[in-house]
């Protein structure tokens, strides 16, 4: 017989089964009853916020770009945009439309992914296999807009990069609509498919007290009832122009998440059709000096995962003195351990997936990596080094056939 | 009068010493400068009085012999009002989890990087460096480089 008041302490990563980032749990259990939860993160820590101070603000457009996979338009607009306000830049009308219909193409990709992920940890594959067949889409249009799948390379000090041409509008708007087709779909799902709501609802509870206390943002908040988000509330680019609704739930669970970030993206490809139409001519940069003032800014950015905020601190030469990003994840992990709590240890993959995590971000900022260490390897190479790695470990691979394998 | 206006108007009429030291810099952005003995006055009438009841970040900031620390609040409506106070280093700064539970992943990451110290920080695992991180060295002062690959540990 178990012994019910004892308490067992279960360590899960950093590497950890469910996600694909490094984070680790230390999960105290009473049967199988989560009593509390530490977590330690940093295991994705890479300087970032010092590497930004020993490069001019051109070069960390690309380096703050880099933050995350998935939100790298957030992060690139939010520091060019502290950089901007500095530095007194007007940004051109046609340059912020730009910008935000990238954001929101990527408020797409991110919650497709979501979804996917969300589905995938609660056993129901399919869904996984729909939602990132669906999102391919959306990675070839960006793909077709920016020249990248990720990493846009879109903005730039004063404006943005490229411009959206006329031929390239039907494209958009055909995504738009086969994706606002399939998103129907995944709702029709989510509200009839009872395995679904069942495997969802009533875990990984947040009240909205708990999400305001603990500063909880984006869809985790709004689905406390948490009614913020910045492109309404402190709008930038143009979202000032655009006509949306924030999408709120009160389910306060696993159950809401899903359901306001199913919302979100209806409105989003309204959004998306606003932006297309009401599109100004005119310039997509201003000049931007090299040598930015002395002076200090705060942007913010509604992120697909939540409020992404960066810091600059300008002295008046071409590298920023400072540069500080708290990007959305490190907000919400606040919240988990409070959602984990009196929960099942069955429940904690989706439960941390729920926030939508992004570690990657979280941690962002140390080169640990010297010049002798980097090295150039070939196809070829690697497929020997593979080899090799693990016939150091008694498996031998070399019999299977792989791409430029020479001894096919 | 905007938000920021008006945030601005209340804070020098509570405290008349921080005339001069707060600016609207923009209709949603609030700056204040505020010594280290009056931050904790000045903190708690943001949160409790003016409702700023979102902590969105703490920034650091090594400015030689002192260490900067900025809290940027935010309130309901798009206002941000960011607090800056300034603390000499190996003197410590009194923790906000009292008021923002969430907030004292910010204060450890100021601890980890910048070597803050900070009174009444609930005991925790650290965040972000490796836990065999070298003692003493806080990557974000402006005099840290990388080490040479080898180097032995202090």
């Amino acid at each position: 017989m178990p012994d019910k008041e004892r308490i067992v302490r279960v360590p899960i990563g950093p590497q950890h089964p469910a996600l694909k980032e490094p984070e680790s749990f230390m999960v105290d259990l009473q049967g199988e009853k989560i009593s509390a939860v530490t977590l330690r993160l940093g295991y994705n820590h890479r300087g970032i916020e010092k590497g930004c101070e020993e490069r001019t603000y051109v070069q960390d457009v690309y380096l703050v770009e880099r933050v995350c996979g998935i939100c790298s338009q957030s992060h690139s607009t939010a520091f060019v945009q502290a950089v901007e306000e500095i530095a007194g830049l007007e940004l051109p009308r046609r340059a912020a439309y730009i910008r935000t219909l990238i954001a929101e193409l990527e408020r797409v990709h991110s919650h497709l992914l979501w979804l996917g992920v969300a589905g995938h940890e609660i056993g129901f594959d399919t869904l996984l296999m729909y939602t990132w067949r669906d999102r391919e889409l959306v990675m070839d249009l960006l793909a077709e807009l920016t020249g990248n799948r990720v990493h846009y390379g879109l903005n730039t000090v004063g404006g943005v990069r490229r411009d959206i041409s006329p031929e390239q509008i039907p494209s958009i708007l055909k995504v738009v609509d086969a994706l606002e087709e399939r998103t129907k779909y995944y709702i029709e799902l989510a509200m009839t498919e009872e395995t679904l709501a069942q495997r969802l609802s009533g875990i990984g509870k947040l009240s909205k007290e708990d999400a305001v206390l603990l500063g909880a943002v984006g869809p985790t908040a709004r689905a406390s009832g948490v009614d913020r988000d910045t492109r309404r509330d402190d709008p930038y680019a143009a979202y000032g122009e655009l006509q949306f609704q924030v999408v709120t739930d009160d389910r306060c669970d696993v159950f809401g998440r899903t359901v306001v970030r199913l919302g979100e993206l209806m409105q989003t490809y309204s959004m998306i059709r606003q932006l297309v139409k009401q599109m100004p001519d005119g310039p997509i940069t201003v000049k931007a000096p090299l040598r930015i003032p002395a002076g200090e800014a705060v942007s913010r950015y509604e992120a697909p995962r939540g409020e992404d905020v960066h810091y600059v601190k300008a002295n008046g030469t071409d590298k920023p003195e400072r540069v500080k990003i708290r990007a959305p994840t490190l907000a919400n992990t606040q919240s988990v351990a409070k959602m984990l709590e009196d929960g099942y240890l069955a429940d904690l993959p989706i439960v941390v997936a729920a926030i939508d995590p992004c570690f990657s971000c979280t941690d962002r900022m140390i080169a640990v990596k010297t010049p002798e260490d980097a090295r150039t390897m070939g196809w070829e190479e690697l497929v020997q080094y593979g080899v090799r790695w693990y016939r150091e470990r008694s498996v031998d691979v070399s019999k299977i056939k792989m791409r430029g394998d020479s001894a096919a | 009068m905007s938000g920021a206006e008006a945030v601005v108007a209340k804070l020098v009429a509570k405290f008349p010493s921080l005339t001069g030291r707060v600016n609207a810099q923009r209709a949603t952005r609030v700056w204040v400068e505020v010594d280290r003995q009056a931050f904790a006055g000045v903190f708690h009438f943001l949160v409790k009085d003016l409702e700023f009841s979102n902590l969105c970040m703490i920034t650091g900031l090594d400015e030689g012999a002192d260490l900067g620390f900025i809290y940027h609040l935010a309130r309901n409506g798009g206002l941000m009002a960011n607090v800056k106070t300034r603390c000499p280093k190996g003197e410590s700064m009194q923790t906000i989890t009292p008021t923002f539970p969430g907030g004292g992943i910010y204060e450890r990451e100021l601890t980890d990087l910048f070597g803050a110290r900070i009174a009444g920080l609930p005991e925790g695992r650290r965040y972000p460096l490796p836990d065999n991180w070298p003692k003493g060295e806080h990557p974000l002062l402006k005099d840290w480089k990388p080490r040479e690959k080898g180097a032995q540990d202090a």
